[in-house]
């Protein structure tokens, strides 16, 4: 069996700021298969973003990585240095962002910008690479593709931008795509078109995609595989109606709870209580437990990944039944 | 109950905002009736109006025509020291927690402001009555002397509607109130805004894009594009059965934890541009019913159930 596409294991990316260390991923594993779709799922400072960015050799100092192995077809990344990491990025791996203006120059035309990514990576004349680019176009569902390569940024609805930062991502086919909340700004009809499009993308080209959000339910109609992330480390991770339907972490599981269509119209949602902690000098033991309902006395002691049944894996001492 | 006065009514209310070359409608006939302890949804996407309609509801702006009623009288007529508490009596809860807190104040003055200068709380007291306000939306009065940057998003949220609370509305328009928040603090909030509405008898007009959001918490549900109110009606009957086919094609994009693997079957193109409509119908250049009739006359927003209103020529003309 051939390497998976995506393989990271015992990651830690830390950040060491004046007020000390900040373990914003802490030993985190993920598996990507070719043309599969991982949700990476948690709130505001789980880490699911600073993942992504490690991933990609995108980390600024303070931070670093610090340990961890990240393997893109079997070929280790960590060690690759900065002109290697470099030429990966845009070709191997693209990434989608929450805003397309971090993609996007607003002083060029899309042609320029789009022309620009592709003899940055091939070698091919510059009317092969706007051909490339008009394709690209035309597969994220922008109509009359020819009069657009024309236009700048500014004369693009916020859905058309973040269609033309796909078109971007995927304008030299890799093997590996980022997608960062690229849909969390967009409102609910036009974010529809967009998933719509990524699963089209990634099932026909067999690119696999790692979509980045904190809502479960874009996750629950998106991806075949779920990894929930809580304070840097992934607590559950498995197949999306295996994790969706038997949670087995209770911060899955109080997540799940809170999320209003999944209750009973005016009923008291159940929540979880207190909110997430502080990274800074985040000590042994599960971060959850402070807000647990299940914290028993191994929770001190920092749990590990263990593998509770095939496909799945869970940071917990005490699941739920 | 619809025989109750509304406590809120506004009547073809309009508003045009006016740049230099152009002008866009941002609401246009806006119809609505607010019953006394009725929360109200109102959804709809981007540039639909509904902030827009909020803020006239609210005072912060004024309309450009069409009449606003509070408890049947003409807001004009409320002028006056005497008409002082129910000027005060809608409030409004803002979406940004960080963008709506003065970072150069502390909670105690943020919150203790308003009531003390309209009279409401004597300086004295003015303390006192923060705690208590605090601690009915589930903060710890002792914090009072801190700083906006001191809270966490959940916690400024509540400093929010502390703020509002102050004052003793019976009407509340949360604006997106709950759209920054992690799911987790979101829950907190919704529950919050449902217990506060019990204790304080209170009336909400809940704006929001989220229709899980607004499905959880309204009795009834307004639906507007473009401008204008498309269909209305009692929450379970208008997300069970929803008639407009805009509704539809929103109802049926909400992602759900329920629907796996789904295929996004969406509706063509985005809303088009307030500073040129489409002509007749707002939808009909991405509805898939739309025929020629659509294409030039406006739908009237009509009964079609007891409760129940949409503004689509489908349900005169037989298919």
């Amino acid at each position: 069996m051939s390497a998976p596409l995506l393989e990271v294991q015992g990651l830690r990316t830390h950040f060491f700021t004046r007020e000390g260390v900040v373990k914003a991923v802490d030993d985190v594993n993920l598996t990507l298969e070719r043309g599969r779709i991982l949700g990476l799922v948690g709130e505001s400072g789980s880490g699911k973003s600073m993942t992504g960015y490690s991933i990609l050799g995108l980390v600024d100092p303070p931070g670093r990585i610090v340990e961890g192995r990240i393997a893109l077809n079997g070929v280790e990344l960590t060690t690759l240095g900065e002109a290697g990491w470099r030429k990966l990025r845009g070709e191997r791996i693209a990434m989608i962002f929450q805003d397309p203006m971090m993609t996007l120059n607003p002083v060029l035309r899309i042609d320029t910008q789009m022309v620009e990514a592709v003899l940055a990576h091939q070698r091919v004349s510059r009317a092969a690479a706007l051909e490339m680019s008009r394709d690209a176009l035309a597969r994220v569902g922008i109509a009359s593709p020819d009069e657009r390569l024309r236009a700048y940024p500014h004369q693009f609805s916020g859905g058309m931008r973040q269609r033309v930062a796909i078109a971007i991502a995927i304008l030299n086919r890799p093997d590996l795509i980022i997608a960062d909340e690229p849909t969390t700004a967009l409102d609910v009809t036009v974010q529809g078109q967009i998933l719509s499009q990524m699963q089209a993308l990634c099932r026909e080209s067999g690119t696999g995609l790692i979509w980045i959000t904190h809502d479960l339910s874009v996750v629950a109609g998106l991806a075949d595989d779920i990894s929930v992330m809580y304070a840097g480390r992934v607590v559950e991770s498995g197949p999306v109606d295996d994790v969706l339907d038997h949670p087995m972490h209770p911060y899955t599981r109080g997540l799940l709870d809170s999320v209003p269509s999944h209750n009973t119209p005016g009923r008291p949602l159940a929540q979880i209580r207190g909110m997430t902690p502080s990274l800074l000098g985040l000590g042994e033991g599960c971060a959850f437990r402070t807000r647990c309902t299940r914290v028993v006395d191994g929770c001190s002691a920092t749990p590990v990944s263990r593998t509770p049944a095939t496909g799945r894996s869970l940071r917990c001492v005490n699941p739920m039944p | 109950m619809s025989t109750a006065p509304a406590l809120l009514e506004l009547r073809g209310v309009t508003k045009q905002f006016r740049a230099a070359r152009a002008a866009v409608q941002a609401l246009d006939g806006i119809h609505l009736d607010v019953r006394s302890r009725e929360v109200v949804g109102l959804v709809g996407e981007s540039g639909c109006g509904k902030s827009t309609l909020g803020r006239i509801v609210s005072r912060v702006i004024e309309p450009t025509s069409g009449e606003r009623l509070w408890k049947g009288r003409p807001y004009r007529e409320y002028e006056g020291a005497a008409s002082r508490p129910e000027r005060l009596a809608i409030q409004m809860i803002f979406q940004d927690p960080y963008a709506s807190l003065n970072p150069r104040m502390r909670i105690v003055d943020i919150v203790g402001e308003a009531p003390v200068v309209h009279g409401l709380v004597p300086r004295a007291e003015r303390e006192g009555y923060v705690a208590a306000i605090l601690e009915r939306v589930g903060l710890d009065a002792s914090l009072m002397r801190r700083f906006p940057h001191q809270f966490s998003g959940g916690q400024r949220s509540r400093i929010g509607i502390a703020r509002a609370l102050a004052v003793k509305p019976s009407f509340l328009v949360c604006d997106e109130a709950v759209a920054a928040l992690d799911v987790s603090i979101q829950a907190q909030v919704l529950n919050l805004f449902m217990r506060l509405r019990e204790e304080l008898a209170l009336t909400y007009l809940f704006i929001s894009h989220d229709l899980g959001v607004v499905r959880h918490l309204s009795d009834r549900v307004v639906v507007m594009y473009l401008g204008r109110i498309v269909e209305s009606g009692p929450t379970a009957e208008l997300y069970a059965k929803p008639n407009h086919p805009y509704t539809q094609a929103l109802i049926a994009e909400v992602p759900r934890i329920e629907a796996r693997h789904r295929a996004y079957a969406a509706i063509r193109g985005e809303i088009p541009s307030a500073l040129d409509p489409p002509k007749g119908c707002h939808f009909h250049p991405r509805c898939p019913h739309a025929f020629a009739r659509c294409r030039e006359e406006v739908p009237a927003l009509r009964r079609i159930a007891p409760g129940r209103h949409s503004a689509c020529h489908l349900n005169e003309t037989p298919p």
